[in-house]
């Protein structure tokens, strides 16, 4: 009874910490109760994830078994996979293994689901990485530049372009830039990973880092403009500030937030990108360990992929959001 | 409800706008007006004709059958053929025209973003004026729903839909529209939120409408506006994701002249020389896909009364 009670106020006191009951308020707080609000959309993300791997035409038993296996080897591993339990059976299990992220293993290689994600993940967040690194890089500073110089011929040239950028399909940006980088100028590699050299790495992470930077440099451009024309802006330029304090300094900075949201939303739907262009550079990244799954309807590495990133997604825009704060002090987490 | 009871309710429904709007202009007029003056939308607005007009009468457009294979009747000098006057983006392979193919090809891109957003605001609507209408429990629970569709990554979520199923045009659209819905659902949802708290709900409310007359009646037409604008803008994307599929190999049969598949096909061939291939149907998505996104953006601008200055 007095444990009892004793766990009672903890987790009253425990609610209330998460919940600020007390009106204060902190970041540790913050990411705690995201990450809890997050529970219920991971539960929705592994049930659709059954659903969609479970609710098909086939029998993966029958695909396992190959052309030639009979029908007491297709019943041996339809008990072995569970797939003769009821539904509510096989979600439930599958919901065990998901949170333990114990998927089982690869139909095709018998890898552990787990181990061959993880292992395939360095090369996708190295193309992730350096992919941002240069939309940021690219999109900021042709934003700013068409921002300071609105209406110049660099403005409308580098908008025009960002929104090519927007419009064409990335894989084909990406076979373009192999023809003339890698056929006709032979300046660089074209495809795979060589042994793990630098100049693999160019042409994927530009054809990646496309879009982004297009976007990137129109939500810089146009929030630039707006800081531009406040009056405490107009003040710097008064007080004799150098333009690059000013622009970089002042105004940068308060322009940031709609930039830090649409590259975290980027950063997010990156993970969309990398599928194709590994697909495109035959990189050994996650994305093409999806695309071949999905060709030969390995569904552990299927089900582990998605949640997998979905995963990640959840986090990405968590830290995206919490990244607000660094930029804007007067943003509070309630 | 009688019919005088509904003359009334939207006579009152009626009111408040009309006595805003000087003589003549509504809202969609004066919507008309100032995107007629943005030149790039109305590039789009061009683009996206053009588009149509080739995808209704590609066959009387279309200089060859888009999958009569020309090394049958011309021998292997049709084969790779590159640009020509006869051929103006040359051959594929298998001596198919591929201008052709790139104009019949109009009739895939378009119909899946015109199918697929039709499903999108089939669900989209629906949800969302049902979870801004109710809100509590119905409300949490489409939110929910949104949030959960939200967390996957848009392509993967589509190709784990049409990937293990038969190739077949039906189930991308269907796919595509599905997993599309829930940035449609958030407008409308928003839009009801603070459309139903105003007095002409609630003056239809005082007369007895019911829910769904009210909903479809009264709300939702002060809601077609920024839907418009988001159909638009996702049309590009749908066509890109339709693009993604088929490049990946997955959601088309063979023959059928689609560009993402077209591109796929070509690419070998590119690294040889035979650019044709991959880069003309590449050029046509690029353009489509532009015109959506410049009157998307056209329309934004046009239609939203905060930027009205």
């Amino acid at each position: 009874m007095v444990a009892n009670r004793c766990q009672v106020a903890l987790y009253v006191s425990l609610a209330r910490w998460l919940f600020c009951v007390d009106g204060s308020e902190n970041m540790g707080r913050y990411v705690v109760r995201r990450l809890v609000g997050a529970i219920p959309v991971f539960v929705g993300v592994i049930v659709v994830v059954f659903i969609l791997t479970t609710v098909v035409p086939g029998d993966p038993a029958r695909i396992m078994a190959g052309q030639r296996g009979d029908p007491e080897t297709i019943a041996r591993i339809r008990k072995e996979m569970g797939l003769d339990d009821p539904l509510h059976i096989q979600m439930l299990n599958f919901f065990k293994s998901a949170v333990t992220f114990n998927l089982g293993r690869s139909y095709r290689n018998n890898m552990q689901v787990s181990e061959a994600i993880l292992s395939r993940f360095p090369a996708t967040f190295k193309l992730a990485v350096a992919g941002m690194v240069i939309a940021v890089v690219l999109g900021m500073t042709s934003g700013i530049i068409s921002a300071v110089k609105q209406y110049s011929v660099l403005d409308y040239t580098s908008m025009f372009v960002a929104l090519v950028g927007i419009s064409a399909p990335s894989f084909w940006i990406g076979l373009l830039l192999i023809w003339l980088f890698c056929v006709i100028l032979r300046w660089v590699p074209g495809t795979g990973t060589g042994n793990g050299e630098f100049v693999y790495l160019i042409l994927p992470a530009v054809t990646l880092g496309v879009r982004p930077a297009a976007l990137i440099a129109r939500m810089t451009r146009s929030s630039m403009l707006e800081v531009i024309r406040q009056d405490y802006i107009r003040t710097a330029w008064a007080k004799g500030l150098g333009a690059r304090t000013v622009i970089l300094k002042h105004a940068l900075k308060n322009a940031m937030i709609p930039v830090v949201t649409i590259v975290g939303v980027e950063t997010a739907s990156l993970l969309s990108g990398v599928v194709l262009i590994e697909s495109v550079f035959q990189w050994p990244g996650v994305g093409r360990l999806f695309v071949d799954a999905l060709t030969y309807r390995d569904f552990p590495i299927i089900r582990g992929e998605v949640l997998f990133l979905a995963g990640l997604f959840i986090v990405s825009n968590l830290l995206v959001d919490l990244s607000y704060a660094i930029f804007d002090p007067r943003i509070r987490y309630d | 409800m009688s019919k005088h009871e509904m003359a009334f309710s939207s006579a009152v429904a009626k009111q408040p706008s009309a006595a805003k709007e000087p003589k003549g202009r509504s809202l969609w007029a004066d919507g008309w007006r100032r995107l007629r003056k943005n030149r790039l939308a109305m590039l789009g607005l061009f683009i996206i004709a053009f588009m149509t007009f080739l995808a209704v009468f590609a066959p009387l457009v279309a200089p060859y059958d888009p999958i009569e294979q020309l090394i049958w009747t011309k021998g292997k000098a049709a084969r790779l053929a590159p640009p020509s006057k006869e051929h103006w983006f040359g051959t594929d392979l298998y001596g198919r025209d591929v201008l052709s193919r790139v104009i019949y090809g109009t009739r895939i891109s378009l119909t899946i973003a015109v199918a697929a957003s039709v499903v999108s605001l089939v669900i989209g609507v629906t949800l969302g004026a049902v979870a801004g209408y109710y809100g509590g429990k119905i409300d949490d629970f489409i939110s929910w729903l949104i949030n959960v569709i939200y967390a996957f990554p848009f392509l993967l979520f589509v190709l784990s839909i049409v990937a293990f199923r038969p190739a077949s045009l039906t189930l991308v659209y269907v796919a595509i529209g599905f997993v599309s819905w829930p940035s449609i659902a958030r407008v409308v949802r928003g839009q009801v939120l603070s459309i139903k708290e105003t007095e002409f709900v609630e003056a239809a409310r005082a007369v007895g409408a019911k829910d769904f007359g009210i909903i479809f009646r009264h709300i939702l037409p002060n809601v077609i506006a920024p839907v418009i604008v988001q159909v638009t803008l996702g049309m590009g994307s749908m066509i890109m994701t339709e693009a993604s599929l088929t490049f990946l190999g997955f959601g088309t049969q063979p023959p059928t002249p689609s560009w993402g598949y077209m591109i796929n096909q070509g690419r070998e061939y590119l690294l040889s020389g035979q650019w044709w291939w991959s880069v003309f149907p590449g050029l046509a998505i690029s353009l489509t896909v532009l015109g959506f996104n410049l009157l998307g953006d056209g329309l934004r601008d046009a239609l939203d009364p905060r930027l009205n200055k």
